[in-house]
């Protein structure tokens, strides 16, 4: 492996030039390569928008599949694969608006997977319309009175269900966001990863400067096994943390949890029929 | 007389089902071939449900309006079913249920109070099955061996006290044969029968084991769950996950991962739940991913009646979701077709990567006989993945449009599937030109599938001049009909694959002088289907959308009608 592994040559990318994008593209390689996966043994699964589109211009199988929908079918390849490493991969809209519910229960079942959400409080695809994370106000042209909903907060919200790995990272931020990846993508469970991301062409008030001025890295001594400590700074908002809120290593992942994979980790293409047990079971007919 | 028809009606939650299992059983074990349907509310408790079970010398496997035996369990039980009573019918049980019943042929049997005699009412449905089994002319031996196995995993004084039970109902009913109030009605023939009992989501459930099946994620939807508990149950023994899904959406889009990683997958669901999966079988007519859907139908739209039974949504099936790509509709209407066509649905959604649908219903589902053991020997699954090497390209242009599929973690190549219209190598494309040879290539596989359309089966004369057309569940019951109308000059033509139709098709009907369709919907979708892809209008139609079966003297009625007309 060197740094051409995750390269795929020329890459017209459907990103506009300053967009947060550009960098978590380049942070993920650096990290995969880092931690020595092999684009073979890598599935991204990704949805619709414009950070769906991420496994397109690296080396990687992906599953890209439909809007908000990227959970389900990351955690069915993980228990039917369990020796792949997989990374379900969206925007804020994807994840938490349209596919708010596979969010919630993918957190519950815990699969080994890592979950990395671009969020830049816009939809940027469909031209710049309010996201579930949108601050209250924000005006858009369908908003025009400015958002009324409460922003959704992704990170409390997994703290509160005890998901295995919470984090926050900003796109702006190479080497802290790298670092956060990894250890995200070594967790053992679900590990979601939040990273903010400027908008530059829709999101004119959460910008690269607003990032850097309303953000701050928890520091050494903070404890991120302590889930009420961890829930107090994910609601914090005068100024918002980055960094790993909470940590359960306590946890079973879903595979483990499956009897099926209990003895070892083969994956289900493997499987072979039992006729023989199908015929004994025929015969219960009788 | 050597068919009889024994209805039990009572309340939900009172036990019916148990006396299902243990007494089709029983005669089956006598030698009787046996067959039972139920139809129940939508509630867990009260209500008015009922149950049929026939009994016959010969094969039976429909549902009939006639009622032979009648067993009411609780008040409303006479009011539930007074459209089947007839003179004929002899009405049994306790004197609060049966002493509104108009005719005089009606026996009292206290059965609570015997049941209290052995502790427990519990018990009420045992001593109906031992009064139904010396009504049968059922040996006592056979009577105590089946509810020992039956019970077999109970407390050894659970199963006593059952014993007890059945025997007391057998003796007391005895008593009244032997008063002569009750002439024994059927006698056991003198043959054993080997045949299994299963009902219809077992064979569906088998033939899914048999076809590879290794995983199913579902959302519980009548009619159609009991293939997903099915699954479960045996999920250890054939290293199957088995999963409850948050919502339909996820349920389809999790087979759809398990399939691109070289898994069977498969989901279950009915209506409302499958409109919710539509735009998960759209993604895997662009990814080109295999996915098996049973869908079990109930009557809709919307919530509809959940726990009945309607061929409603064939045009759901065969219409929904966006775009345009191939697919395959099979309708069983025998449990040996439920089997064989299910483990053949995920061999031809594996070698097409098309969604390959079992299209059901209720009635299908919940209907139970018997019939001999099914055949495995010649049962083939191929995989058709491959193990890729360095330049693998996923949606290779091939000539009959099927690229070889690989899946990640097997060979050097990578596998890149996209929702979005993409190139050979799966990434995201607005080329014209790519566009259009992509559509071709899916559509493609279109003539390669047509290549195996099971074609449709003729029953009866092939002189005929009348042709009776029907599809899925409703097989037993028109074929049973056409059998009783036993004339020269009709024939049945059943379709188990009713999409895409066969070449066939249109011979069939030009050669009939008249034809009549028979569907379990209100609009006759399969009729203005053959009406599209032949040119042919069926103009006599049977129709039925109460969310009760056909049965058996309805579409007799019918037809006699129509042929005379």
């Amino acid at each position: 492996m060197n740094e051409k592994t995750y390269d795929v040559g020329l890459v017209n990318t459907a990103w506009c030039p300053g967009c947060g994008n550009h960098s978590i593209l380049n942070i993920m390689k650096q990290t995969l390569l880092e931690l020595k996966i092999k684009p073979g043994n890598l599935v991204v699964v990704s949805g619709i928008g414009q950070a769906a589109k991420i496994p397109q211009y690296f080396k990687t199988n992906y599953f890209n599949g439909l809007h908000g929908r990227a959970l389900p079918p990351a955690t069915a390849i993980k228990i039917s694969n369990p020796n792949l490493t997989v990374i379900a991969e969206s925007g804020d809209g994807d994840m938490y608006g349209e596919g708010g519910n596979h969010f919630i229960h993918a957190i519950r079942r815990n699969p080994d997977i890592t979950n990395i959400v671009h969020n830049n409080m816009v939809y940027g695809l469909t031209k710049g319309q309010a996201s579930p994370t949108s601050e209250y106000g924000f005006r858009t042209p369908i908003q025009i009175n400015g958002v009324v909903s409460e922003p959704f907060n992704p990170i409390s919200t997994a703290i509160a269900l005890d998901a295995s790995f919470v984090a926050r990272a900003f796109s702006g931020d190479i080497k802290k966001t790298k670092s956060i990846l990894k250890k995200a993508i070594q967790h053992k469970g679900y590990a979601i990863v939040d990273i903010f991301q400027p908008c530059v062409t829709f999101n004119k008030i959460n910008t690269f400067d607003w990032f850097k001025e309303n953000t701050y890295y928890l520091d050494d001594s903070y404890n991120s096994t302590d889930r009420i400590e961890a829930f107090k700074k994910s609601i914090q908002n005068d100024k918002l943390p980055l960094g790993v809120f909470y940590v359960n290593k306590n946890k079973k992942t879903f595979e483990q949890n499956l009897k099926l994979h209990q003895q070892n980790n083969k994956p289900l293409f493997k499987n072979i029929v039992k006729f023989d047990k199908i015929l004994k079971l025929i015969s219960l007919g009788t | 007389m050597d068919d009889i028809s024994i209805v039990l009606c009572g309340e939900a939650g009172q036990g019916i089902q148990t006396v299902e299992k243990l007494f089709t059983k029983i005669v089956k074990k006598a030698g009787f071939n046996v067959f039972s349907t139920k139809e129940y509310m939508s509630r867990v408790r009260g209500g008015s449900n009922s149950t049929q079970i026939r009994i016959s010398s010969k094969p039976v496997s429909a549902y009939i309006d006639r009622i032979d035996i009648l067993i009411p369990l609780s008040d409303e039980s006479l009011e539930h079913v007074k459209k089947r009573i007839s003179k004929k019918t002899l009405i049994i049980g306790e004197d609060k249920y049966i002493k509104n019943s108009k005719t005089n042929n009606k026996i009292e049997i206290p059965i609570t109070q015997l049941a209290k005699s052995i502790g427990n009412i519990i018990y009420s449905n045992t001593i109906a099955v031992g009064l139904l089994s010396s009504i049968c002319g059922i040996n006592k031996k056979i009577l105590n061996n089946t509810i020992e196995e039956y019970f077999i995993n109970k407390k050894k004084e659970l199963v006593k006290n059952n014993i007890k039970a059945a025997n007391k109902g057998y003796e007391n009913c005895l008593e009244q044969i032997n008063k002569d109030k009750i002439k024994t009605i059927i006698s056991p023939p003198n043959k054993k029968n080997d045949n299994i009992i299963l009902n219809g989501v077992e064979t569906i459930g088998l033939g899914a084991l048999a076809g590879g099946c290794n995983f199913i994620s579902s959302y519980p939807m009548s009619p159609s769950t009991g293939l997903l508990t099915f699954l479960s149950k045996h999920s250890k023994e054939f290293n199957i996950i088995a999963e409850q899904a948050e919502d339909e959406i996820s349920a389809i889009n999790m087979v759809l991962g398990a399939w691109y990683v070289g898994a069977r997958g498969m989901v279950t669901t009915s209506g409302g739940g499958y409109a919710l999966m539509t735009e998960g079988v759209s993604l895997a007519g662009m990814i080109e991913s295999p996915v098996v859907i049973h869908l079990g139908q109930r009557p809709a739209p919307a919530t509809g009646l959940p726990t009945r039974t309607e061929q409603g949504d064939l045009e759901h099936a065969i219409y929904s979701s966006h775009g345009e790509f191939p697919k395959i509709i099979f309708a069983p209407g025998t449990l040996e077709d439920g089997f064989y066509l299910t483990q053949k649905a995920f061999n031809l959604a594996d070698k097409y990567q098309i969604p390959v649908y079992i299209l059901t219903d209720q009635y299908f589902i919940d209907s139970f006989y018997d019939i001999p053991k099914l055949d495995i020997k010649n049962i083939n699954n191929i995989n058709h993945f491959i193990k890729t090497d360095k330049d693998y390209k996923r949606y290779k242009i091939t000539k009959n449009g099927i690229s070889p599929r690989g899946i990640p973690g097997y060979g050097n190549g990578l596998v890149c599937i996209d929702s979005d219209e993409h190139d050979e190598e799966g990434r995201i494309t607005e080329n014209s030109d790519i566009r259009i040879k992509m559509v071709n290539k899916r559509l493609k596989k279109l003539s390669e599938i047509k290549k195996e359309i099971i074609p449709p089966e003729l029953y009866g004369e092939k002189d005929y001049k009348i042709l009776v057309i029907g599809w899925g569940s409703t097989y037993h019951i028109i074929r049973e009909a056409i059998e009783n109308i036993s004339r020269k000059d009709i024939a049945f033509l059943y379709f188990k694959q009713v999409y895409p139709l066969h070449n066939e098709t249109i011979n069939y009907l030009n050669k009939a002088e008249k034809t009549i369709i028979v569907e379990n919907n209100a609009t006759s979708q399969f009729s203005k289907l053959i009406r599209q892809q032949t040119g042919y209008e069926i103009k006599n139609k049977i129709l039925q959308y109460d969310g009760s079966p056909f049965s058996v003297e309805t579409i007799i009625k019918e037809i006699q009608k129509m042929r005379e007309s």
